[in-house]
């Protein structure tokens, strides 16, 4: 199958799954990643303001991006690590966090940076939500990018 | 055809939990509290051939699927009641499909209620009244408040018999009345008209609405003349709306508006200005009320319309 969008192999696994499915299967499966959002870390409970809001989204969601030390000479190889706090009365925005927590989480600084704009719109979710509603994760992901460039800088 | 609310042995669909209130109403009819839909539920009268329809109208899609009221069905305004294409609502056979799939028939009682102090179940309540669907009434609270008190929600999606009931007729959408659009906004400047945005949007500081970038417009501002009065001011901390009085001393008293004079109400792109136009038809029996659902993101896009700056006066 040839895509016009290149996707890092994890994000296309979960492109894959999602186009297999008929719409309201689209969202079982959306509910399910947004089931299986992982709880904040110690860290962060009870400290939403070190996080970073994504205002695009129409519900309260915060995410955070960490990028590890090592390898120092080596920047675009450390990886990336992301972590959301969304209620659970926004499931839609949760499953959204959750796709990219799942497809994003553990790649390289370059493999984040190198995932293209368009991909919140590859995993077939424009009919099941409306496209409408699909701009939410498109700007999680631009902050996602954002972040783990300023945050791999030093 | 004869309103519903005036037949008789209509007794079991009336709440008169709304109907005996102090708050006075116009047309009570059109609340139901969560204690009487929970009476419904509990007497098997959700979904049954000759009961009551409740549909669950959200913002988020898929809030439904988390639970709902036991034997609601999920109406998406995006999805269900929008024109795939065009910025505009469905067509009379695409609704009928649509009603039809959930077993509603044209005199059927419906019940919406939804997320985010009900903003779209009543902009699906309006929907359903462009098309002239007589019985159809919002459960006061929402969703916030049936899950406040604890009440029962469930995963379960009933399947609806859709032969129990007549398929829903091909009525034509009748948006005149109720609906206008940028050309009758501007027919009726010197007009009533309430701005239901935050005062930040009205006085054209913000371009868009807290935390909802994506509705933007190139210029900020209200359409001149225009009373801000933010929807929220019609509702109470639980998601209830206001009693009769308090709703008259904001909208009439402190805002001047009059029941007799023809009113546009407008927001964003129309789901909190559905809210105010529930407020003024159905709590406040005002006369001729008209939602503007182009709304800021179409009057601060377009080319040279009237644009008023700074707060309200």
């Amino acid at each position: 199958m040839t895509h016009t969008v290149d996707l890092p192999a994890t994000l296309r696994e979960i492109a894959d799954d999602f186009a297999e499915l008929t719409a309201p299967e689209r969202l079982q499966l959306l509910l399910e990643f947004s089931e299986g959002l992982p709880e904040l870390p110690e860290r962060y409970a009870g400290s939403l303001d070190t996080m970073e809001q994504v205002h695009e989204c129409q519900s309260p969601i915060f995410l955070a991006v960490e990028v590890a030390d090592e390898p120092a000479d080596e920047p675009g190889r450390r990886p990336v690590h992301l972590y959301f706090s969304a209620p659970p009365e926004a499931p839609t925005t949760r499953g959204f966090a959750g796709i990219l927590r799942e497809g994003l989480d553990g790649l390289t600084v370059d493999e984040v940076l190198a995932v293209p704009e368009a991909a919140p719109y590859q995993f077939s979710l424009g009919e099941a939500v409306s496209p409408l509603r699909l701009r939410g994760m498109v700007g999680m992901l631009s902050r996602i990018k954002r972040q783990t460039a300023l945050k791999s800088q030093s | 055809m004869t309103s519903r609310f005036s037949l008789g042995g209509m007794a079991e669909l009336t709440d008169p939990t709304t109907h005996s209130s102090p708050e006075g109403y116009a047309h009570p009819e059109r609340l139901v509290s969560t204690e009487w839909l929970a009476s419904q539920v509990e007497a098997g009268r959700v979904g049954a051939p000759d009961g009551i329809v409740v549909l669950e109208s959200d913002e988020d899609v898929l809030l439904y699927d988390t639970g709902h009221i036991p034997g609601a069905l999920k109406l998406d305004w995006h999805q269900d009641l929008n024109d795939a294409v065009v910025r505009d609502y469905v067509d009379a056979e695409q609704f009928a499909a649509v009603m039809t799939a959930r077993g509603v028939a044209r005199d059927t009682t419906v019940v919406i209620y939804g997320d985010k102090n009900n903003w779209w179940a009543a902009y699906a309540l309006w929907v359903m009244s462009l098309f002239g669907h007589e019985d159809v009434r919002l459960l006061d609270g929402g969703r916030g408040k049936w899950v406040a008190e604890g009440r029962e929600l469930t995963k379960e999606v009933p399947s609806v018999d859709t032969s129990a009931r007549a398929p829903y007729p091909v009525v034509e959408r009748a948006d005149a009345p109720i609906r206008a659009f940028q050309e009758d906004v501007l027919a009726h400047l010197g007009g009533a008209l309430v701005d239901v945005r935050s005062p930040g949007e009205f006085s054209g500081e913000l371009l868009h609405m807290p935390d909802y970038p994506q509705e933007g417009a190139m210029r900020g501002g209200h359409i001149p003349g225009a009373r801000s009065v933010p929807w929220a001011r019609a509702a109470n901390d639980d998601g209830t709306f206001r009693s009769r009085a308090e709703l008259e001393a904001i909208y009439l008293t402190e805002q001047g508006l009059s029941p007799s004079d023809p009113t546009i109400a407008y927001c964003r792109i129309g789901e909190r200005s559905s809210h105010t136009w529930f407020v003024l038809t159905h709590l406040l029996g005002f006369d001729d009320v008209r939602n503007y659902d182009g709304s800021w993101t179409e009057w601060g896009n377009s080319v040279r319309v009237p644009v008023e700056q700074g707060a309200a006066k």
